[in-house]
């Protein structure tokens, strides 16, 4: 009970909320696509990555594919991939852009998206060509409650 | 081609597509080709491919999975495929099983790894009923502790690939090709191809497995 008590302190001053069920962590101030990835807003750039819950139903990741810089990517569109436990997980972007930075990081350590899905383990910058596309995204307490709805189906 | 909807185990509305003896090559192509651009549920059956073939996994690296000396110098042709997984060296006695599911169209499983390996396992689980205490073992088909069938998976934002390869007879020298991969399942307790693989032929008969999986497609008792 001590450490369940000590853990949603913590998490209030992280500003992560805490799955009742599970253990899957969301980070407020970020919007969420339902395939499960996430965007950190940063002026006119997007960061992206794979949320908590899709690296930890995903299993170890052992490869990151990463695009090129310089490619375009459309939201809802696929822009590369992970590998983990006999599958590659397609990883779609939930804005509209071109990519400006990739996270090299990640080809010697894929595991970044295991161990730190909402910061070392970015993947990838993206300038924004329409910030109104992140209207159509979930906020932290929505996509908590999607994962919920979803896992609760299975 | 045939469509079928199984009542049972919950699959889909699905087209049946069975060859015999299609390249791995082509087999692997028309898949990716399926899941990206086509919005059925597909199974594939390839009983048997033409030639001896290495097919490593969307990361594999060769220097590490492969002894390279001996797979240049006898012309083996290595493949990448586009899903995730090991090595396998496949041949004539490989039967391929294939599912390419729309995700909504099978609700019950998550799109992730083991929630789509323990639905197949389902399916086989009847296809080998009573036989060889087959089981899903970490992430591959056994019997007992011995895998005869290995998997492996891409996943896309509304649908998934789910192949199979199963070992129903092979060339034991053609496993002189593999190295012993540094990631291995558990169960494997470092055992080397020979001790560690089974041959499906020992259990049961090649026709007799085809037919069976069909018809668990259908939602016909086997």
């Amino acid at each position: 009970m001590a450490s369940r008590l000590w853990a949603s302190r913590a998490a209030s001053y992280l500003r992560i909320s805490v799955f009742n069920r599970g253990f899957a962590s969301v980070v407020k101030d970020l919007k969420y696509a339902d395939s499960h990835e996430w965007v950190k807003v940063e002026g006119k750039s997007a960061v992206v990555g794979i949320t908590d819950h899709a690296q930890d139903h995903l299993g170890d990741v052992v490869y990151v594919e990463l695009p090129e810089v310089g490619a375009s990517v459309t939201q809802g569109g696929s822009f590369g991939a992970v590998e983990s436990v006999k599958a590659t997980s397609d990883i779609n972007s939930p804005v509209s852009g071109k990519v400006v930075e990739v996270n090299e990081e990640l080809s010697n350590s894929p595991g970044l998206v295991n161990a730190s899905p909402y910061e070392n383990g970015w993947i990838i910058k993206v300038e924004m060509e329409n910030a109104d596309e992140l209207n159509s995204l979930m906020d932290s307490d929505q996509y908590s409650k999607f994962c919920e709805e979803e896992d609760a189906k299975h | 081609m045939s469509v079928f909807k199984a009542k049972n185990i919950g699959l889909p509305l699905m087209n049946l597509l069975r060859f015999e003896g299609l390249s791995i090559l082509k087999q692997l192509h028309l898949e990716e080709q399926l899941l990206r651009t086509s919005s059925d549920n597909w199974c594939i059956i390839n009983d048997g491919t033409n030639a001896p073939a290495i097919v490593l996994g969307l990361s594999g690296k060769p220097s590490e999975l492969l002894e390279i000396g001996p797979v240049l110098q006898d012309r083996v042709p290595v493949i990448r495929r586009f899903t995730g997984g090991g090595t396998v060296i496949v041949d004539p006695g490989t039967i391929f099983v294939t599912f390419i599911c729309n995700r909504d169209d099978v609700s019950s499983v998550q799109p992730y790894p083991r929630s789509i390996m323990s639905w197949s396992g389902l399916l086989y689980d009847k296809v080998f009923e009573g036989i060889g205490n087959f089981q899903l073992r970490e992430n591959d088909y056994v019997f007992g502790d011995h895998k005869f069938g290995g998997n492996a998976q891409s996943i896309t934002r509304k649908r998934w690939i789910h192949h199979t390869s199963f070992l129903w007879d092979f060339e034991s020298r053609n496993m002189a090709y593999l190295k012993l991969p540094r990631k291995a399942p558990d169960y494997r307790l470092a055992r080397g191809h020979l001790d560690f693989v089974c041959r499906m032929k020992d259990y049961m008969g090649r026709s007799e497995f085809v037919d069976k999986t069909a018809k668990q497609l259908a939602g016909i008792s086997c």
